[in-house]
């Protein structure tokens, strides 16, 4: 299959690959996008507000025009077991003589009246495209914020031309750092191993998944000192440099968090992932290895055991029904795309499409890896290609977030959202489960029966469930 | 009630460009490019798509850090040739951002360079300076509809049709208003016509575009209309396409009230009778008696609520009214947006109102939560963003309005003309009879049997 075709742009083409039928194993990628091509992908701001938002004691300010805060407030399912601070959206909402003349005097009174009001330990002021432009000084403003109010006052960089959606990530973890930072003294790196605690990096408790994990953790004698970030207070984050292991699950925004902890604090990292059920029981089991523990690993297989023995029939009765469907996935990182064509092949499901909005080179020469023969891999993909590659490749269902479910509905292609708006959790053994049910009742819904034959290119290759 | 004010919490608006992307996807073949950085179009395609469940595409000049310094029209001619590749639109839109106004860049001149450059047959570019800091959506809407039509208006042969001028209603409100059109027997030009491209059926082929949207060789030929009927009363003159036709073109403009409720529609019914000269269809006359059935049924549940509503200042009007005549009066009148004159044509109807009315410009959900509390409104109507109120003081909110992204159908919801009107109130009213179905024995149980004193405000009145 070329990817030439009449309405493609060529400078796409670098960024598209089949499986097996190219010799270029490598995919641009990590780019900056292309003027016009209509990018699924996010912002700075957005990768920086997804990664602090669930510190749900923070105040969380966005400096900048409305628009920003508008678009997140409140929209994230990560959940909470105390503060619900964070579950508001603050903005100094500039206005054009704040622009003409400078925010910076606005921005300090803003944080004088949300400190006043809400009694926060710390507050998170995230820079956005103009102020970046306008030059205001928020390192100042924060700083002397920081110093009237005896709590952490600290500027998030996440203006958003420059860079995209993982720049936003980096822009976040640097804030965590500085959050972290004044109790590192409290605290040195020492031998951790005798106390089995981990943080978790990576899961931001969409639906309780973090919870989910804690508890599996807690059943094979880990204790997870704090989660980056879910369910995050201000203070269990300042604990992070106690513990012995970082686990990272969504490495995309995470990854340079674990290496500068283990620079700075000698804390050592595992990359796992508790999508699915075979990432779930080795994850497991690589921890419990990771701590050398004879008692810890008995605990950790009969877990697993149980755990898998559990939702065995429920998934084998799913399997009988899905296999040899096809999937396509266009989803934010790498990592999940890399868990998700695992998950597929747990249900009998292959894999013919596969991209991310942010994904990096070692992802997609994973995802090059392990995909099958044909498989289009691509990234930062934009409307008119999914469409055309689930079309090509016949399609039946197609993993993504908001923007990309109305366009494969009209395609008549079954729909998986897997993004930070859901409210059932897709983590460990239980999210397996949900996972399979979710594609059993988008895939074989009898709404297709209907629509079959009047709808878009897939309608009538929709096998029978 | 003028606030400047250091924080906005709980935002109640959308941004400028949010609201100028709506029009352009009311226009057939038309595609629309936001200059600015790459999140921008992200973020409110996100947001629009969640609202109408339809895909959303919208382009991006995805300024990156060099083009904000150096200037991003190379980018910008870019995004325009790759749009025209893959779209193959006859009409593009180009609204700005925060970046592009704050750096300076002059859209205008770079559509005329590229046309001059290009020389791209049979496509029309429509600049609009859509700055975030401008102003709200609803202000980004009608400016890209006032530049929509001074760009493609011309002088035109004297035609029998009407210009109707909609403000961002659903597509099933529009639907409505068309019907009527149609049942008054008018030739008529619909701008923006969102109704088909935005609740689009399943149908083969796939689009890139959705079929449906107003012609651009009809928006051309507005200039020779016999009237046109604008409903945007909360709208500013430089604003205001219809004001636009009636300055340049002498058009006649007939500024109304969205056609919700009895009087709203009848002042709109009228007028088309007037300008067809055709009398009123026995199909409408029976509908309006439906309609004053269901007021005259309803209307000791109606007496019950004290509304709060927010949002789009039009909506906002229309729905005041509409409440303000089934005896469901306003506590609570809130939009983000500045609209100078909202007041004073509110007036009239807070005179009728036996409480005082709160009315918020530039609001937040802080201030219509605490206006609540204060007057204590029962029942909230407007966009999704309102289950605040629910979840915070307990309010029921009946969604209208954009965006609903928190349930399905907000294309579908039906409020204007007299059958729409008779909908919206069938809602309202059944909101306010489940919540005190939900509320009563509880209440009425603290009130007189435990005599607590501890009412929840906004339960029982």
């Amino acid at each position: 299959m070329s990817t030439a075709a009449p309405n493609v742009i060529e400078e796409r083409e670098s960024s598209i690959l089949v499986k097996g039928r190219q010799r270029k194993s490598h995919l641009k990628c990590d780019a900056d996008s292309i003027a016009g091509c209509v990018s699924q992908r996010a912002c700075v701001y957005c990768g920086a507000r997804v990664v602090l938002n669930p510190v749900t004691d923070a105040i969380h300010l966005v400096h900048g025009p409305i628009g920003c805060a508008s678009y997140t407030w409140d929209i994230r399912g990560s959940l909470s077991s105390g503060s619900e601070l964070y579950r508001n959206s603050f903005s100094t909402d500039l206005k054009e003589n704040d622009i003409i003349f400078g925010g910076e005097k606005k921005l300090a009174r803003a944080i004088d009246e949300l400190v006043e009001k809400y009694k926060a330990p710390v507050v998170f002021v995230y820079a956005t495209c103009v102020v970046g432009v306008i030059g205001d000084d928020l390192e100042a403003v924060c700083k002397k914020a920081a110093q009237k109010h005896g709590i952490q006052v600290i500027p998030v960089q996440s203006s958003g031309f420059i860079g995209n959606k993982s720049a936003g990530y980096q822009a976040a973890c640097d804030a965590l750092l500085r959050l972290i930072e004044p109790r590192s003294a409290a605290c040195p790196p020492g031998n951790k191993h005798e106390v089995k605690s981990i943080n978790y990096l990576g899961d931001f408790n969409l639906a309780g998944e973090a919870w989910i994990i804690t508890e599996y953790l807690r059943q094979i004698g880990v204790e997870v000192n704090t989660v980056f970030t879910g369910d995050s207070k201000c203070s269990n984050l300042q604990k992070a440099p106690e513990a012995s292991l970082n686990i990272i699950q969504c490495a995309g925004s995470m990854f340079y968090l674990a290496q500068q902890l283990e620079e700075l604090y000698g804390i050592p990292y595992m990359r796992v992932s508790f999508l699915g059920l075979e990432d779930t029981s080795a994850s497991l089991r690589s921890i419990a290895a990771f701590f050398k523990d004879l008692q810890m690993k008995r605990l950790a297989e009969e877990l697993i055991q149980r755990e898998t023995a559990a939702v065995k029939s429920q998934m084998e009765g799913y399997r009988e029904k899905l296999k040899h469907k096809k999937a396509a996935i266009y989803v934010g990182g790498g990592f999940k795309a890399i868990s998700l064509i695992k998950q597929f092949r747990e249900l009998g499901i292959d894999v013919v499409m596969v991209g991310t909005q942010t994904g990096r080179e070692e992802d997609y020469q994973t995802l090059h890896d392990i995909a099958d023969d044909g498989t289009v891999i691509l990234d930062d993909a934009n409307p008119s290609e999914l469409e055309r590659f689930m079309t090509e490749k016949g399609a039946h269902l197609l993993v993504g977030g908001v923007k990309e479910r109305p366009l494969a509905y009209k395609l008549g292609v079954a729909f998986i959202d897997h993004n930070h708006d859901r409210k059932h959790p897709l983590s460990g053994y239980v999210g397996a489960v949900n996972f399979a049910r979710e594609v059993h009742a988008t895939v074989c819904s009898p709404v297709w029966k209907y629509a079959r034959g009047t709808g878009g290119g897939n309608y009538a290759g929709l096998p029978q469930c | 009630m003028p606030v400047y004010r250091n924080v906005n919490a709980n935002p109640c608006n959308m941004c400028m460009p949010l609201g100028g992307i709506l029009p352009f996807k009311g226009i057939e073949d038309a595609m629309v490019i936001i200059h600015g950085s790459q999140g921008c179009s992200t973020y409110m395609r996100r947001h629009i798509a969640e609202h109408f469940n339809e895909p959303i595409d919208v382009g991006s000049s995805s300024l990156n850090e060099k083009g904000t310094i150096y200037g991003g029209a190379q980018n910008l001619f870019q995004a325009l040739d790759n749009i025209r590749k893959v779209y193959q639109p006859r009409l593009i839109g180009i609204l700005t951002s925060c970046l592009a106004e704050t750096i300076g860049e002059d859209v205008e001149g770079i559509a005329r360079d590229y046309m001059k450059q290009r020389k791209p047959e049979d496509i029309s570019l429509v600049a609009v300076p859509t700055p975030g800091y401008g102003g709200t959506h609803s202000e980004g809407y009608w400016l890209a509809v006032k530049n929509i039509v001074s760009h493609l208006a011309r002088p035109a042969k004297k035609h029998g049709g009407v210009n109707i001028i909609v403000p961002n209603l659903s597509p099933a409100d529009i639907r409505e208003i068309k019907r009527i059109l149609g049942l008054m027997g008018l030739q008529y030009t619909l701008v923006p016509d969102i109704s088909d491209t935005l609740d689009r059926p399943i149908a083969r082929p796939y689009t890139k575009i959705p079929p449906g949207g107003t012609p651009v060789e009809a928006i051309r030929d507005m200039p020779g209309a016999v009237a046109t009927i604008q409903f945007g009363l909360t709208v500013e003159e430089k604003l205001s396409p219809g004001y636009y036709l009636q300055s340049e073109f002498g058009v006649p403009l007939y500024n109304l009230p969205v056609p919700m409720g009895v009087e709203a529609t009848d002042m709109f019914v009228n007028l088309l009778e007037k300008l067809s000269g055709c009398n009123v269809p026995q199909t409408l006359a029976m509908e309006r008696g439906r309609l004053l059935d269901c007021m005259v049924d309803a209307h000791k549940y109606s007496a019950q609520g004290s509304a709060a509503v927010f949002g789009d200042p039009e909506l906002v009007y229309a729905v005041a009214r509409t409440c303000a005549e089934n005896g469901l009066y306003p506590a609570v009148l809130a939009t983000g947006s500045k609209s100078n004159g909202l007041e004073q044509l509110l007036s009239p109807i807070i005179a009728e109102c036996p409480q005082k009315v709160r009315i918020i410009k530039e609001t937040d959900f802080a201030l219509i939560r605490t206006a609540c509390r204060e007057t204590g409104a029962n029942i909230a109507i407007g966009h999704s963003d309102g289950k605040y109120l629910t979840e915070k003081e307990g309010l029921p909110l009946v969604r209208l309005g954009f965006p609903i992204h928190d349930r399905v159908g907000g294309q579908r919801l039906l409020s204007t003309g007299y059958a729409g009107t008779t909908m919206f109130l069938d809602r309202i009213v059944n909101t306010i009879l489940e919540n005190k179905h939900n509320n009563y024995r509880a209440t009425m149980y603290r009130k007189f049997y435990r005599n607590t004193g501890e009412e929840r405000y906004c339960a029982e009145r």
